[in-house]
């Protein structure tokens, strides 16, 4: 017989039972799908060299976003991640925004992946000589597959990001040393390497691109309900985990700028698969293509994970209908929110082209990025060191945070230069459904309820 | 049809099993369980003693 009705005091949470590589593989899986495709855009906007300052720029500016959210995730150790913490640091309408940021760069993103691996498929079918194959069906199972798997637990759909993402990992790693870059028998950066075609002006716009360097690593966060120690975890899983991408990063530059002209790498679709080609090595050629597809199924699969629970704790809050705050009594997962968040992945992979798909995942994620600079600020005042327990403190505070503000607003112009349509569309949204939310939806919203953590009454209240 | 379209059928059945298998284990437990007991988790709470799991603990409807 099961239990169908909560008795006293007992309730269902979600399930703690991750550690820091599972937070690793969250973070890092998201994103390194950046390295085997998209990052190489920035190639074209500025050449070979912008694209390597971009990835250093970008490099640095999620650094900052690592130290800053290792801080306050440390803290503020809660589902939603960054929605949790601008509720209790900055107020209800800020994190309702955020909130939005998170479900639309996660879904957009999530969208595509799902629409890269059904155009690899779509390849697989041409080369192997099919007339008339479809990526549709493909697109559709990859979100259905995984959206499936987070449905079940987490545990598992964490464990599987982590072998995907090792492998993937492995790969950039192998096909580095593969390409002996101690010398000069396969890579050529003297002959390819051009300076700045386009002079500084097209530094600033590859910085568009160069954010898909590391799109997504503070998506670790978003796992916080479900580690079992989220002061330690947290911090070494995100930490750790953007270290990683620093390193695969300048590897993945460093093999391709060597490999290719830029006026190829600037818009080649799979950069490292095409790197692999030209070393005629046929294992290589499996092996990063495995590559490819491994990352694009990590990133999908943790890009599933975060977007449900951003969605879940603002249901859980009220900011949304209820409904979508409930667990599923087996699996302990927001299984409504993964459901709910299905057709809207599907509608975007299968109708709205790549690039769309993409920059919306940028600019939702760079909103996200300028609120937390300022939220640090604001947590560092409101909560003085001491105050209250940190299991992490980033260092040089507030020098992270205006470089983060710094580098944020000239993204802000870069991308302004390539789509400045789709970023003030998604400005005007974003004013809408705050008018939304505060004239309509928070009048349903527990107020006293929201605020769970039992830290002192901020400093000058 | 050649085996390429064959491959994206399955896809296709494959897809709307899951979709369906989610679709039917909500409505299932929706109906099985409290929206009091699904709605019950609070943020950022560590309270191993009160979290339960009903399906391995038993219990009463």
């Amino acid at each position: 017989m099961t239990q169908t009705t909560a008795i006293h005091g007992e309730k269902i949470s979600l399930l703690r039972v991750l550690g820091p590589a599972h937070v690793w593989a969250l973070g890092v899986g998201i994103v390194l799908v950046g390295e085997f495709m998209g990052w190489n855009f920035a190639v074209g906007k500025g050449g070979a060299v912008a694209a390597l300052i971009a990835c250093w720029v970008a490099g640095l500016l999620y650094t900052c976003v690592a130290m800053i959210d290792s801080e306050v995730t440390s803290t503020v150790a809660a589902a939603g991640g960054q929605y949790a913490q601008a509720k209790h640091i900055v107020g209800p309408l800020m994190a309702f925004n955020v909130g939005l940021y998170l479900v639309f760069a996660y879904t957009m993103l999530e969208a595509a992946n799902a629409i890269t691996l059904g155009y690899l498929v779509q390849t697989v079918g041409t080369m192997a000589g099919f007339a008339d194959v479809h990526d549709k069906p493909f697109i559709v199972l990859t979100i259905m597959f995984l959206a499936w798997l987070n449905y079940r637990g987490v545990y598992a759909t964490l464990t599987l990001n982590l072998v995907l993402t090792a492998i993937a990992f492995s790969a950039v790693v192998i096909l580095f040393a593969a390409t002996k870059p101690w010398t000069h028998d396969m890579l050529n950066h003297q002959a390819f390497l051009n300076g700045l075609p386009y002079g500084w002006v097209g530094v600033i716009a590859s910085l568009h691109f160069g954010l898909w360097y590391y799109l997504g690593i503070e998506g670790t966060c978003q796992a916080a309900e479900e580690v079992r120690s989220p002061a330690r975890s947290l911090p070494l899983g995100t930490m750790t985990g953007m270290i990683t991408l620093l390193i695969a990063a300048t590897m993945t530059w460093y093999v391709c700028s060597g490999l290719m002209p830029w006026e190829y790498l600037g818009q080649a679709t799979t950069p490292l698969f095409d790197a692999a080609r030209l070393t005629g090595s046929a294992p290589l050629m499996v092996l990063l293509f495995v590559g490819t597809v491994f990352s694009t199924l990590a990133s999908a699969n943790g890009c599933i994970n975060d977007a449900s629970r951003a969605w879940f704790s603002m249901g859980r809050d009220r900011y949304l209908p209820t409904w979508f705050g409930a667990v599923h009594p087996k699996n302990r997962t927001p299984y409504r929110s993964i459901v709910f968040l299905v057709p809207v992945a599907v509608i975007f992979a299968y109708f709205a082209p790549l690039d769309q798909v993409i920059t919306f995942s940028i600019l939702s994620g760079l909103l996200g990025y300028t609120y937390m600079s300022l939220n640090v600020m604001i947590f560092r005042r409101k909560w003085p060191l001491n105050t209250i327990r940190r299991g992490y403190i980033h260092p040089f505070h507030p020098l992270p945070a205006l470089v983060l503000l710094f580098l944020c607003s000239v993204t802000y112009f870069a991308v302004f230069l390539g789509y400045g349509t789709q970023l003030i569309a998604m400005m005007i949204f974003f004013a809408v459904a705050s008018l939304w939310f505060h004239f309509h939806r928070y009048k349903y919203v527990r107020r006293g309820d929201q605020f769970t953590m039992q830290w002192p009454r901020p400093a000058g209240y | 049809m050649n085996q390429f379209q064959m491959l994206e059928y399955a896809a296709w059945a494959l897809s709307a099993v899951l979709g369906l298998w989610m679709l039917l284990d909500m409505i299932k437990t929706n109906r099985t369980y409290d929206e009091d007991l699904l709605t019950s988790s609070k943020e950022g709470q560590i309270d191993d003693a009160l979290v339960i799991d009903p399906p391995h603990q038993g219990g009463h409807k």
